[in-house]
Parts: C-alpha cells; sequence; structure tokens
C-alpha cells in the first residue's frame, strides 16, 4: 500500500443525549485510506457511515480512538484549518452549500479566506471550474444551475483549496440521472487526472461499482471492506442488512440460484450481458 | 373515468420579465382513475410545475385542468375541495412537519376537512398504520424521530385525507433500499386497497419500472412519452438521450439485442429478466 491519508484507529464515537447519556454510533471502527485511492462508503440510513465521514476532516472527533489526516490528529483543535485545507467535504444539497450570486465568487471564497493573492486566487478558480468542466458558467448565477452543475460548482469550491482529499456525502442524492452521471464523472477525473483521494458516501450500488475500494458499514461497525468485485459478491449479506447490489450483479446471482454457469463478480451491464451471451450460447446445458 | 386531464396546459414563470420561462407548454393528459403512474423527466423539464396544477396549487397561464371532469379554475368551482381530494406529498416533506406530535401532525389535514373527532382519529389510525407507524410513535414529537420515520409521518398526513388522487414527488429520495422498497411497498398497498390514482415522480427508474402501470415521460415542457411501462421503457434509446436513464438490467438486454439474441424488448423488471433468460434457455423459473 501507497501512503496513508487517513488513519482511523478504533474510533468509537456517541450523539450526547439527555441525562448525560450517549448514543453509540461508531462501535470500534478502524480503516487506513491510501493516498490517491477512490474509496465507497456504503451503508444503510442510520448505519454509522455519515457520522464516520465527519470524523475524516474534524467536524466530529472521537469519543475514544484516533483519527489522523495528513498525519495530523483531529484531537489537536489548533490545527483544524490545517486538516480542512487537506481534506474538503460536499454535501449533499448543493443548495446549502453555495454562498454567493455568481459561480466564480463561490468558488473564489475559500482561497479568499486563506489570504491569497488576486493572481493566485484567479489562476485557481479558472483551474477548479474547468476541473468539472463548468468553466464557461462562471459568470452564471447559481440559482440558474441545474442539480448537477450547482453541485460541481460546489466540488469546485473544495478543488480550489486544494486538498489531497474530498469526502462526498451523498453528493447525487437531489440529482436527476443526467446530474448523477456529471458528478461521478468530475469525481472520477479529478481522482484519476490529479491523484485526489475520494471518499464517496452513497446509496447508489451502480456509483459504489466505480470505485477501487468499497467499505460497507452496518450498525456503527465495518461489514464488509474490498474491490467492488469482492464485496459485491457477498449479494445475500448485503441484502441481510438493507443494501442492495447493481442489478448486473444481482441479476447473474439470481440466475446462478437457478442453477446457470455464470461467474461471479459481475460488476458491470457490459460484463453481465457478455456473460449472459456466452451463457445462452452454451444453450441449456450451461444450466443444471 | 379520467381521474386527471389537461386540455393545452401551459404555465410561464416570470411572465413580462426577462426571466420568462414556460415550464409546462400545451401539455395535453389524460390519465384514468385508478392508473399508478410513474413520472420521469430530467431536471427543469417541468415534472413539479405540470403536478402543482393538478390540486389548484398553480393557475394555468392558459390552458385547462380537470380533475374528474370538473374545471379546476372555471367560476364556481370550490377549489378548497380539491385540496383535499388531491393530495400532494412534496419533496423532503418531514420539512414540513410542524405539530407538537406525530398524531396531530397527521391530524391537521381531516381536522380541516372539518371531520368529526372520531372519523378524524379512524383516519389518523389507518393512516399511520399504512405507513407502519406504531401506536406510541403517535404521541411523540415528530422531531425526536428518524429521517425515514419522519418522511412516513409526512406521507400518513396526506394519505389522512383519504385523497382519490395521490401525488408524491420523489418520495424516497435519500432513502436507503430498504427505506426505498418499505416506502414505495406501503403506497402500492394504499393504491391497491383504494384504488385510487397515484402519480409517482421519481429519477430511480428502478422503482419505477418495479411499481408503475404506466409511465409519463416529460421532456423540455412536453409530453415525451405516455404509455404502458413496458412499451416506454422499450424505447430505451430515447428515454437514454433525454437525459434519463432506464434500469440497468434494461440496458444489459439492449445489449444482448444488439448481438443478435432474441430477447424480449421491454425488460424490466429483475424478475422479468431472470424469467426471459430462462425462458430462452428452456428452462422454468424455480421460484418467480
Amino acid at each position: 500500500m501507497g501512503k496513508e491519508i487517513i488513519e482511523a484507529q478504533n474510533v468509537v464515537f456517541g450523539y450526547p443525549l439527555e441525562g448525560g447519556r450517549k448514543s453509540p454510533v461508531l462501535r470500534d471502527v478502524s480503516l487506513s485510506v491510501a493516498e490517491g485511492s477512490f474509496i465507497a462508503v456504503l451503508g444503510h440510513n442510520g448505519s454509522g457511515k455519515s457520522t464516520f465521514a465527519k470524523h475524516f476532516n474534524g467536524i466530529l472527533t472521537p469519543d475514544s480512538g484516533t483519527v489522523t489526516v495528513c498525519g495530523i490528529d483531529t484531537a489537536q483543535e489548533d490545527r483544524l484549518y490545517d486538516i480542512r485545507r487537506q481534506a474538503g467535504m460536499v454535501f449533499q444539497n448543493p443548495d446549502n452549500q453555495i454562498v454567493a450570486t455568481i459561480v466564480e465568487e463561490d468558488v473564489a471564497f475559500g482561497p479568499e479566506n486563506l489570504g491569497l493573492l488576486p493572481d493566485e486566487i484567479r489562476r485557481r478558480v479558472d483551474k477548479a471550474l474547468t476541473a468539472v468542466g463548468m468553466a464557461e458558467y462562471m459568470h452564471h448565477a447559481p440559482h440558474q444551475l441545474s442539480g448537477g452543475q450547482k453541485q460541481r460548482v460546489a466540488i469546485a469550491g473544495v478543488i480550489a483549496m486544494t486538498p489531497r482529499c474530498i469526502i462526498l456525502d451523498e453528493p447525487t442524492a437531489m440529482l436527476d440521472p443526467q446530474g448523477r452521471r456529471e458528478v461521478m464523472e468530475a469525481i472520477k477525473k479529478l481522482n484519476q487526472e490529479q491523484g485526489i483521494t475520494i471518499i464517496l458516501i452513497t446509496h447508489y450500488m451502480e456509483e459504489a461499482a466505480q470505485a477501487d475500494r468499497v467499505v460497507v458499514m452496518n450498525d456503527g461497525r465495518i461489514l464488509l471492506d474490498g474491490t467492488p468485485r469482492e464485496v459485491f459478491s457477498h449479494v445475500q449479506e448485503l441484502k441481510d442488512v438493507g443494501l442492495d447490489v447493481p442489478q448486473a450483479t444481482e441479476l447473474c446471482w439470481r440466475l446462478r440460484q437457478e442453477g446457470c454457469n455464470l461467474p461471479e463478480g459481475i460488476l458491470t451491464e457490459e460484463e453481465c450481458a457478455q456473460a449472459l451471451a456466452q451463457l445462452l450460447e452454451v444453450g441449456p446445458h450451461a444450466c443444471h | 373515468m379520467l381521474a386527471i386531464k389537461t386540455e393545452g396546459l401551459t404555465y410561464t414563470y416570470s411572465v413580462g420579465t426577462p426571466f420568462e420561462k414556460t415550464a409546462v407548454d400545451h401539455i395535453n393528459l389524460e390519465i384514468e382513475q385508478g392508473e399508478f403512474v410513474g413520472v420521469i423527466g430530467h431536471t427543469g423539464s417541468g415534472k413539479s410545475t405540470l403536478i402543482q396544477h393538478f390540486n389548484g396549487l398553480l393557475k394555468p397561464t392558459s390552458g385547462r385542468v380537470l380533475i374528474h371532469g370538473t374545471d379546476l379554475w372555471a367560476k364556481d368551482t370550490d377549489r378548497r375541495a380539491f385540496r383535499f381530494k388531491v393530495g400532494l406529498v412534496f419533496q423532503y416533506p418531514e420539512y414540513q412537519l410542524f405539530e407538537e406530535t406525530v398524531y396531530k401532525d397527521i391530524a391537521f389535514g381531516p381536522v380541516n376537512m372539518g371531520l368529526s373527532a372520531e372519523q378524524v382519529d379512524q383516519q389518523v389510525r389507518e393512516a399511520a398504520a399504512f405507513v407502519g407507524l406504531r401506536e406510541e410513535i403517535l404521541q411523540k414529537s415528530p422531531f425526536e424521530l428518524s429521517g425515514g420515520q419522519k418522511r412516513r409521518v409526512a406521507i400518513a398526513g396526506v394519505l389522512a385525507m383519504n385523497p382519490d388522487i395521490l401525488i408524491l414527488d420523489e418520495p424516497t429520495a435519500g432513502l436507503d433500499p430498504k427505506g426505498r422498497e418499505k416506502v414505495l411497498g406501503e403506497i402500492k398497498a394504499y393504491h391497491k386497497k383504494r384504488g385510487n390514482t397515484v402519480l409517482l415522480v421519481s429519477h430511480s427508474m428502478e422503482d419505477i419500472a418495479r411499481y408503475a402501470h404506466k409511465v409519463l415521460v416529460l421532456n423540455r415542457a412536453g409530453v415525451m412519452m405516455y404509455d404502458d411501462t413496458a412499451a416506454v421503457f422499450s424505447r430505451a434509446e430515447e428515454i437514454w438521450k433525454g437525459g434519463l436513464s432506464v434500469p440497468q438490467v434494461t440496458r444489459i438486454f439492449s445489449l444482448l439485442r444488439e448481438q443478435g439474441f432474441p430477447v424480449n424488448e421491454s425488460v424490466y423488471t429483475m424478475d422479468f429478466a431472470v424469467q426471459e433468460i430462462l425462458r430462452l434457455l428452456g428452462k422454468e423459473a424455480s421460484h418467480a
């Protein structure tokens, strides 16, 4: 493995309840994130995945255990600004994340607050908007954009801070299919071309299938961790905790249960179609 | 009998300003009583504007809206009555909860209909049961509940009015797969029992494919298709070009057809896909 950008060790966390008690959300979670990787985090509502993600840039700190980001312990409050410059966060609703009335001013908000020189701000804003394919909209008002475009502006605002890691908490939940495709393309490009580490929290299995590594959370713990192929081969386990697998994976799994001879670890529609084509060519003998 | 009929329905926002925009453009539509219709369309295609005409929240710029044969904007129409006959569940309805208890929140609609206390009580309890809210939750504050529970309280608040026409705008956005299935299953059960008309707006083609009998596809302020679910999803390519998607199984079967396999044109659910492959292999499904 390469260098670790985020290290979570034995993290325990609960939200405070009345009477000083805590409702446990994370129960002893450990995770190492290699720099430059693209990780998808899955889990049903209430599994602790968003709470865990909020530990990655110091919005929350563990009750016990440690989280280090780029080597900085998030418990060091005086280093929070350094942590947040390295690990940026994008949330579900683009409307809650855009502060300015013009796209380029919104993206400039972070760099301006870093006290950078105007030339440097200009350069970063242009680069960030180009990276998400929104350069031609720099003089538009955010409310005239579609959901997918707004979310890409929010991502540009994070990129302008030149972070090494971006954490996205269900960034496509409110978008239509076209908007989802645009945001996923932008995320993959940042990962592949700029080597930015991506942590993507999502309910869409087809999005998770595009990551290098999938982490499944359940009841405050990590249930599965591996490549998409490995993780999505646990169809029944995933269904048991209220999750799905991509339809391509499920179709092959269902047909295997009917006795058909199909390989495990099918993820994409192309792989599935190819496997089914082979099955159909062999004919009835392919099933028992 | 027609539940909803529109004649040349047109709606233009900000008439006479530089921001003038026609969101719904000469739509002619006939929806039969008792249908379960899925409504799809990219952001800005006019879905939300269209459905807000069905209970008189918006007044057409031109054209007519008829609900059960009554022109909503005719001089002597009691529009208030149609707010109860046509129940509208907005996106993220949990943000609209406001009462002290779950019971009072669900009762708000029926109380305003002027029903007797007894009748209100019965309708509140029935609606709560439909969405799977247990008795003890009714006396809690809605703000103590989880996101998924809040969503169900908000839906129950509309069901409690016993609307003849139930319209839901992305009722499953932000829910995990299990939560999605639960909410949609409850709506389907309600539809089956009451035989009312349901319009389900969703970006999830998999959900539409599973639950809707008919699909309305909107594109650029107009109707692109309105047909049986199978017929709509057999036109996968056009839907894809309109910035929308089709279920992954549908795309897999398109690929198989391109390779020359004689598969059915309109495979759109998982069960259908399994049966279709088994049929081609000359096998019966063991449990479909």
